[in-house]
């Protein structure tokens, strides 16, 4: 059993040798960058066939990460989906609270390999910024994380956590001050420093190889849903869904249903306050092809290239590209990717919480609206497999702010921003 | 109409003949504004640049330092559009007789349409354009418009560019190459590495044509320093910096002609 979570692609057919899904992917990235991105791909083909580096990334995914992960029937929460079933893969029960783990246990082994003692990445929600955080302690790392100033705050409690586990966390102040400006400020640490540093990149986005390798960590999702669901319903899920930033807890999950036919890949994009008011993140909706952070993928930008400012109520989600192989299985029709607003996913957060005791991220929340509607769409027959890809402990500001669960001294209290709050409520 | 490639050739050759090197600005269009921008192009042309790179401002920056990615957003706050890039291209063309690059990402010509944007270009004046994230190997498309339209590829070589790559590069590039004194983002620097000279002498071991080297050169005497190893200086965020810091815009017309000035005496002194 514990031999077989690394399950990189097993086709090799996608994507091509030059990175590409189709007309998306490739490797726009400066001169200054190619040797080491170029070191990335040699190294993580030499991992690949190196049986030693299965097996050590299969022991972390056991006694660290805790895999395999829960895979929970949610009844009550169904009842207000048309009555079909609908079960949960618990990423958020994972060592971090996220999907994130999978990819950065993978590529921090690949950091000791090529030699590397220093890791930088960018985080949105913080749950990549932690998982990064978490890896370079253990490993022993130099450990530098970019994150929005706007998610720094708006993701506090993350902040704590990442300081506390010895990372330096920095707050971008240019642009949107969101995820988009947290992976530019890497990408230049990265050409200043390439020499010691590795670029743990957290999402299946960026320049060849990162697409194909992030999505090769997080295939464990699919793979062990796929067999759990079988073994407690005997079929297959008519729809597997999950929520769309970057994409790759969905790529995760996606991955080991694409040659099933019959069950929809649903990706659920952050639409903001409406994709029609233009505050929205739903790049896959509303974005058409260009570059944007090393690769050519769908993109969020005006008639002349410049890329436009997302916003989502979820930090995670608010980004304006999208990985190239989410594009690819648009445009072929094999994905289905469908917008869900603010107040959609807030309500699902909600009713998670007060039907089955879970509270998800806002991010997971809005997979998990998704589902309500497919529930209703596929009636009581219907069988729906969703990613819960972390937890909601960070959220809880934002979503006591939205439903007003502070009383009016705490809502002061919580507005001057006490590190110490956050830190005791982090130890609980 | 053709791109003045050949201009951008026989400038620096001019260069080469009078024994220095080439002084290239860098200033980004619609910086302070768009008539304030083609000003700065005229006053550096007036110090003594003798090739310019005019910047289309992109919001995603990733290879500028803060210097400019300020006059980015400020640019683009203000609105700049592809047409008032193009726009400045030809009234300083007109107006100097200089060459004058492009210099921007690559995603802003991908969604223009990249033989619109070459044809526009050429007919403006231009003398071709520098992408600095569209790695050799992804820039067939590009290169086969820029040569129909007269206009060169300067692409950007690294401390990091192993030799065999250095020699496909410059075999696929035009007009100059351009090598990276350092690995980093662009802005102004103490000193410029001793690897910008290894670099020099290893990418002109592939190639013919004139190497210049860029990033983090400010003053007369980095100038000077450089000029004694390569083809060409270029200097960007010391201008743009001088723009920044200046009062009003007349006084910041004043500095970079003025830093134009001592940069051109620093390339002479090989």
């Amino acid at each position: 059993m514990s031999s077989d979570f690394f399950v990189p692609d097993p086709e090799g057919l996608i994507p091509s040798a030059e990175g590409y899904f189709g007309a998306y992917g490739g490797k726009f990235i400066p001169e200054a960058l190619v040797a080491a991105v170029d070191e990335v791909a040699v190294e993580y083909d030499k991992a690949k066939a190196d049986p030693a580096f299965a097996a050590e990334l299969n022991e972390l995914m056991v006694n660290y990460t805790g895999r395999p992960s829960a895979l929970t029937e949610v009844p009550r929460f169904a009842e207000h989906a048309g009555g079909a079933r609908i079960f949960l893969k618990r990423e958020d029960l994972n060592h971090t609270g996220s999907h994130k783990i999978n990819n950065v246990l993978g590529q921090a082994l690949l950091t000791k390999r090529m030699g590397k003692t220093r890791v930088i990445a960018e985080t949105g929600a913080g749950q990549h910024g932690v998982a990064t955080a978490t890896a370079c302690a253990l490993f022993g790392l130099d450990c530098t994380i970019y994150m929005g100033e706007i998610d720094t705050r708006r993701q506090a409690l993350n902040v704590a956590r990442m300081r506390m586990l010895g990372a330096e966390v920095v707050a971008v102040k240019s642009g949107s001050r969101t995820l988009k400006d947290a992976i530019n400020e890497a990408f230049r640490d990265w050409v200043a420093n390439v020499d010691r540093t590795h670029y743990l990149f957290g999402t299946v986005a960026g320049p060849h190889p990162f697409p194909a390798m992030v999505r090769d960590f997080h295939r464990v999702i699919g793979v062990e849903a796929r067999r759990q669901l079988l073994e407690r319903t005997g079929r297959l899920p008519d729809a597997a869904v999950a929520c769309v930033g970057g994409g790759s807890n969905a790529i995760g999950l996606f991955h080991a249903f694409i040659p099933d036919s019959d069950v929809r890949l649903v990706g659920c994009e952050p639409a903001g306050h409406g994709v029609e008011t233009g505050e929205h993140a739903a790049t896959l909706t509303a974005g058409e092809p260009g570059i944007l952070h090393g690769s050519r993928s769908y993109v969020l930008q005006d008639d002349e290239g410049q890329i436009t400012e997302p916003y989502s109520i979820s930090a995670g989600l608010d980004y304006p590209g999208i990985g190239p192989e989410h594009s690819y299985l648009k445009d072929v029709g094999r994905g289905e990717y469908r917008a869900v607003t603010d107040e959609a996913a807030m309500g699902a957060l909600r009713l998670l919480s007060r039907t089955e005791g879970i509270i998800p991220a806002i991010e997971s929340a809005h997979a998990l609206a998704g589902a309500l509607d497919l529930g209703e769409e596929l009636g009581p027959d219907g069988l729906i497999l969703v990613n819960l890809s972390g937890r909601g402990d960070k959220d809880m500001d934002t979503a006591a702010r939205y439903f007003g669960l502070y009383d009016t001294d705490a809502a002061v209290e919580a507005d001057a921003g006490s590190d110490r709050a956050e830190i005791e409520g982090d130890a609980k | 109409m053709s791109g003045n490639i050949e201009l951008l050739n026989t400038t620096l050759a001019a260069a080469k003949a009078a024994d220095r090197a080439a002084l290239i600005a860098y200033l980004p269009a619609g910086f302070p504004t768009v008539d304030g921008g083609i000003e700065a192009v005229k006053a550096v042309v007036a110090g003594g640049a003798d090739i310019v790179e005019v910047g289309l401002p992109h919001s995603d920056p990733v290879l500028d330092g803060p210097v400019i990615q300020t006059a980015d957003d400020i640019a683009l706050r203000g609105g700049v559009r592809i047409a008032d890039v193009m726009r400045t291209v030809r009234e300083a063309y007109e107006a100097t007789g200089v060459p004058i690059l492009v210099m921007t990402y690559w995603n802003p010509i991908d969604r223009y349409g990249v033989e619109r944007f070459t044809a526009e270009l050429a007919e403006a004046g231009g003398a071709g354009c520098i992408l600095p994230d569209l790695p050799v190997q992804e820039s067939a498309l590009w290169r086969e418009h820029a040569e129909k339209h007269g206009l060169a590829t300067v692409f950007v070589v690294a401390p990091s560019s192993q030799d065999a790559r250095l020699a496909t590069i410059t075999a696929a590039g035009s007009g100059f190459v351009y090598a990276a004194s350092l690995m980093g983002v662009t802005g102004t620097r103490a000193s410029v590495g001793a690897q910008a000279q290894n670099l020099v002498e290893r990418t002109r071991a592939t190639t013919d044509t004139p190497v210049c080297v860029g990033l983090g050169v400010s003053d007369a005497a980095q100038a000077a320093e450089v000029a004694g190893f390569a083809d060409g200086v270029i200097v960007g965020s010391a201008f743009v910096k001088a723009m920044l810091d200046a009062p009003d815009e007349a006084a910041g017309l004043a500095a970079v002609r003025s830093l134009a000035g001592e940069l051109a005496e620093g390339v002479r002194k090989r």
